[in-house]
């Protein structure tokens, strides 16, 4: 029985030049205590379709315009009334935005917006949260956490900022945690504390996160399954040691050459050429076919190719039977 | 912060000097003589000497510059020639009408521009967006005198609602004495609050941290009480600190069309009348008030936003 159960989903922006279908057909699921990694460029409708689950647009002329969001127990999220969504964002699922800097309000004390998510679901006193609240940088292992608590965000670095984050996101032990880009904004070593600090929660309490970003490393790092997006659809989605180890679709198969490789230097590196498409009038067929160098005529033909089994549990979108390993 | 705040305050007195001198070379050039007009047209040429003697307007420049600075530092400002009365004694008798004004019309602003902000930025590119911005730019433009006179004929002498000018005895008459002069000041600086305010929850409203409430699972009253529009009306304290530098002493129209004897008439009297130490007295008073509105302003602004600190 999956937690979260994605299906079709659809989410459109509305914008001058016309409407941009971020999400164009996305399902996936997760399993209660898995890490599921979504990867992709820029722009591809990674942070669209996480955003799209708890209907976190900020401020942006967006909405989800059809599929399900199935929540185990909770019921469709995408057609659910914006009173019964607020009783479930904080609650059973939490989100981490990408930049720590930009998400605390900057003139409210640490621990009452820690205290505040914890308030909003419980009936519980001010001094009670504000113990909570002590209790959940402890977890988070922010030093000298009873002084942080009447701190105010500009008083701490960016990696203690991003602990606040995950520690107003842990408050009330959510089933499912969405963590969009959450080390981007941060320095390596940081990233590294930040990751283990999500794992080992994962470890302790069962709980399951999705993690967003662009970084295959950090998928490798982490994460248990993945899916690969590009231009508002999954083309490959599996285990991560499947996804990375063999690679089925030419996209997720350039994305991993473009990496800089351990080996050689200049040699590794490939870059993909051109540029993803436009989302108001997407091409034809498979989306990443004018890019694609195996590309065949009947690519660019109908619907995008619907994702398929080639291994149990290894998904793809590509409609060629036997991909060449050209790339690799 | 105290002591900042006496930092600031010690500052003040460079300031002040520069003021005085630039306000006593003004009125130098400024032509006219204050003997002839104490006097009238029919006064002999003795008796206007004798009154120069009297008011020391036949010694060297620099020695009246220093009289003045003693009057200001003994707190007197100078004796109006006119009055014939210390020049603070003026300014105390007319200082509650002018920072009544201030207070009132800053009221006012407040309790018509902070509806109507909200509601513009909450419907921003809709048609009551662009309804709301076309009243108050109308206010905007709309000159004071024209909107006194247009409230003098409609709700004082057409319904006969309040007075058509004039101050009484205490608070409470003064409450409603006052409505109409400080709804004409209140209006324009509501507009500018609007304007202002409506840029800035829109701003907000775009804001991570906004995404971080709603995703606390907070209800839309709540994110916009406690995370919107307090980090949205920061910005505004400074337009009310600069409006109000600029209320104390350029009300003058409106306090002439509703007989309101504030600062802003005291100092439009004082330059008719050739009133010197009054003119001189009164300069160096709005620089030592528009000192401290900012002073206060920053601290507002320090307690509002943790980020900003006293300098």
């Amino acid at each position: 029985m999956s937690l979260l159960s994605i299906r079709d989903l659809r989410t459109e922006f509305t914008t001058p030049a016309g409407i941009v279908r971020a999400v164009d057909g996305v399902g996936f699921d997760v399993a209660p205590g898995e890490i599921f990694g979504i990867v992709g460029e820029s722009g591809c409708g990674k942070s669209a379709t996480c955003r799209s689950i708890l209907r976190l647009f900020g401020g942006a002329p967006a909405r989800v315009a059809g599929g399900q969001i199935l929540l185990d127990g909770v019921g469709d999220l995408a057609a659910m009334p914006e009173r019964a969504m607020a009783r479930v964002r904080g609650r059973d699922v939490a989100f981490i935005f990408q930049d720590p800097l930009t998400a605390l309000n900057p003139t409210m004390r640490i621990g009452r917006q820690i205290a505040e998510v914890i308030v909003r679901h419980r009936k519980i006193g001010r001094a009670e949260a504000r113990a909570a609240a002590l209790d959940l940088l402890r977890d988070v292992q922010v030093t000298s956490p009873e002084r942080r608590l009447d701190a105010y965000p500009h008083e701490l670095s960016g990696g203690l900022r991003q602990r606040v984050v995950i520690a107003m996101a842990l408050a009330l032990s959510p089933r499912l945690i969405i963590a969009d880009e959450p080390t981007t904004a941060l320095d390596v070593t940081v990233q590294d504390q930040i990751l283990r600090l999500l794992r080992a929660r994962r470890d302790s309490a069962g709980t399951a996160i999705i993690l967003i970003t662009h970084d295959l490393g950090v998928v490798s790092q982490v994460c248990d399954r993945v899916a690969v997006m590009y231009a508002g659809r999954i083309v490959e989605t599996g285990p991560v040691r499947e996804v990375l180890d063999r690679p089925a679709h030419p996209y997720t198969r350039a994305l991993i050459a473009a990496l800089p490789g351990q080996a050689a230097r200049d040699a590794d590196l490939t870059p993909i050429e051109g540029s993803p498409p436009g989302l108001i009038a997407p091409p034809p067929g498979c989306r990443f076919a004018p890019r694609c160098r195996l590309a065949r005529p009947d690519c660019a033909l109908g619907a995008p190719p619907a994702l398929r089994a080639r291994t149990p549990g290894h998904l793809d979108a590509c409609i060629l039977s036997e991909v060449p390993d050209v790339l690799a | 912060m105290i002591q900042v705040i006496l930092k600031r305050l010690l500052m003040l007195i460079p300031v002040l000097i520069g003021i005085t001198l630039i306000g006593f070379m003004l009125l130098q050039v400024m032509p006219g003589d204050p003997a002839s007009r104490a006097m009238g047209t029919r006064a002999s040429p003795e008796e206007l000497a004798a009154m120069r003697r009297l008011w020391g307007l036949d010694q060297p420049l620099w020695v009246q510059y220093l009289y003045f600075l003693r009057d200001c530092v003994t707190g007197s400002f100078g004796v109006s020639i006119f009055h014939k009365v210390p020049v603070i004694a003026l300014v105390a008798e007319r200082l509650p009408f002018t920072l009544g004004i201030v207070a009132y019309s800053t009221l006012i602003a407040l309790v018509v521009a902070l509806p109507f902000a909200i509601l513009a930025a909450l419907k921003r590119g809709t048609a009551v967006d662009g309804a709301i911005r076309q009243v108050f730019v109308a206010l905007i433009a709309m000159p004071p005198f024209w909107l006194c006179y247009v409230l003098i004929l409609w709700l004082a002498l057409g319904q006969g609602w309040f007075p058509t000018g004039g101050v009484g005895q205490g608070v409470v008459q003064n409450i409603y004495r006052l409505f109409l002069p400080a709804l004409v000041v209140g209006l324009s600086t509501a507009a500018l609050i609007q304007q202002s305010l409506r840029a800035a929850l829109i701003d907000t409203l775009k804001a991570d941290y906004v995404d971080t409430a709603r995703a606390k699972g907070l209800t839309g009253a709540q994110v916009f009480l406690r995370h919107v529009l307090p980090n949205s009306l920061i910005s505004t304290i400074s337009i009310i600190g600069v409006r109000v530098s600029w209320i104390i002493g350029g009300t003058v129209v409106v306090e002439k069309i509703f007989s309101v004897p504030g600062l802003g008439s005291l100092l439009i009297d004082a330059i008719v009348a050739r009133d010197l130490p009054v003119i001189r007295g009164l300069t160096v008073f709005f620089a030592i008030l528009v000192v401290i509105v900012n002073l206060i302003t920053d601290i507002c602004y320090a307690l509002a936003d943790p980020r900003v600190r006293l300098e």
